[in-house]
């Protein structure tokens, strides 16, 4: 089995304790609901087309800034106002990821998706959802080379 | 601004609730709205009051054979939501109703006839700014009586397919146009699911189902757009027997609730194994 990030993993095993459709779907709402829009100070609207994730339908951006200590912060929008699974999932990332250096981030595969929303994971979201982990390890990629 | 429904031209316009309509009868007991989406969170993210959900897989498909739920499950669902033979079901959902549209095809199975579709449905709801709440509603269970299954009316087989097609029967293809030429084996955005090949049944008219709605509100255009699309451009006769399919019949009982109830087609059936099946058969033709 693939070894993530401590806070990522907590959060998987946390996941991991609720079989329960009914509640996972709480769960997820709950971190949907502490989802926190990009701040002016990092980007406005329009948002450029490049923080755009392809293929999510709730038209997602994401963006990484290098802090002073060499680690990237993630920030998040999510213009469709039914993208709740994509606030849920960008919660999560921001929260388990957000202060690591890029190379863990860049690590992480997109496989934590299924493993997040299990039957909560409908025909369309799962490809977009995916695409939000690997805009993410872009991003991380190209601040490995621009070291 | 969208103009009423009644005055869309519409052959069947009581299948259809203005958001007008639902916000002042919701709650009225002879009547249950329904959401169902095909994303599995919104409506626990918020829905409109007193609301209950049908989940497409879940609730209305057989979990063990590729079919939809028996008579007894059919009992047990509509009961569980506290309807009852004179109920009227009002739909809605994501996705331009999409799903609210196969909901409602699923029940016409059933033979529950007292059902419409929200126009518009959530997109229309949101814009307008009208309130969702979380509280999921109480109703008191009851003991619904369904009469068996009855598919021929509304829903074809691959056989009847085959025939229909041999047969040079109206065949409606209302997935993407990449789909339909073959050069895409999956929905824009959605995973391969699986198809061996890739194309149409041969003989069928491409007519992606969005088509039929206007997507700045999700509602379904009036009439004669929809005559402009389905009967002028494509040639489709409202007298002749029409199937509609797309990758597994939910897009497709789309275009049936618009031909049937909007245009007044009079012989429509939706072709669930769609694509998924007919795509994977040994034996048919296809056309690229």
């Amino acid at each position: 089995m693939a070894s993530f990030p401590q806070k990522l993993q907590s959060i998987l095993d946390t996941f991991d304790l609720f079989p329960d459709p009914a509640d996972r779907t709480n769960l997820l709402l709950s971190y949907a609901d502490q989802f926190r829009e990009v701040p002016p100070d990092v980007a406005t609207r329009p948002f450029g087309k490049s923080h755009q994730v392809p293929q999510c339908e709730s038209d997602a951006y994401v963006w990484a800034m290098k802090m002073p200590d060499g680690t990237l912060k993630l920030h998040f929008a999510v213009e469709n106002p039914s993208g709740v699974s994509a606030k849920a999932l960008a919660t999560i990332l921001d929260r388990s990821l957000s202060g690591l250096p890029a190379d863990q981030i860049a690590q992480v595969d997109s496989s934590i998706v299924e493993r997040i929303f299990r039957q909560n994971i409908s025909m369309g979201k799962g490809m977009g959802l995916m695409s939000m982990v690997e805009a993410v390890r872009a991003l991380a990629r190209t601040a490995i080379a621009n070291r | 601004m969208t103009p009423a429904i009644e005055q869309k031209g519409y052959t069947h316009p009581e299948v259809l609730a203005s958001t007008d309509w639902v916000a002042e009868h919701a709650r009225d007991a002879g009547v249950r709205l329904i959401e169902s989406n095909e994303d599995t969170l919104l409506y626990a993210s918020g829905h409109v009051p007193g609301a209950v959900h049908v989940d497409w897989t879940s609730d209305l498909n057989d979990q063990v054979r590729r079919d939809y739920i028996t008579r007894e499950s059919f009992e047990q669902l509509m009961s569980r939501i506290g309807a009852t033979p004179d109920t009227t079901v009002v739909f809605y959902g994501d996705k331009n109703n999409w799903w609210a549209c196969y909901a409602f095809w699923v029940f016409q199975l059933f033979g529950h006839t007292r059902a419409k579709v929200m126009d518009g449905g959530r997109i229309k709801w949101e814009k307008e700014n009208r309130p969702l709440t979380r509280d999921v509603p109480a109703y008191s269970r009851t003991d619904y009586k369904a009469p068996d299954r009855h598919d021929q009316p509304h829903r074809a087989f691959r056989d009847d397919v085959l025939k229909h097609m041999q047969a040079r029967g109206q065949l409606v293809d209302v997935r993407s146009p990449e789909e339909y030429a073959g050069t895409r084996m999956h929905m824009p955005d959605y995973p391969n699911e699986g198809a061996l090949r890739g194309g149409h049944i041969p003989g069928a008219k491409s007519i992606p189902w969005a088509r039929a709605i206007n997507p700045e509100d999700g509602t379904f255009k009036p009439a004669a757009d929809l005559r402009k699309i389905y009967c002028d451009e494509k040639r489709l006769s409202p007298s002749e027997a029409t199937i509609a399919y797309c990758r597994i019949g939910e897009r497709s009982s789309h275009t049936w609730f618009a031909l049937k109830y909007l245009l007044g087609f009079g012989e429509v059936r939706n072709y669930d194994g769609s694509w998924t099946e007919w795509g994977n058969m040994v034996g048919v033709p296809i056309e690229k």
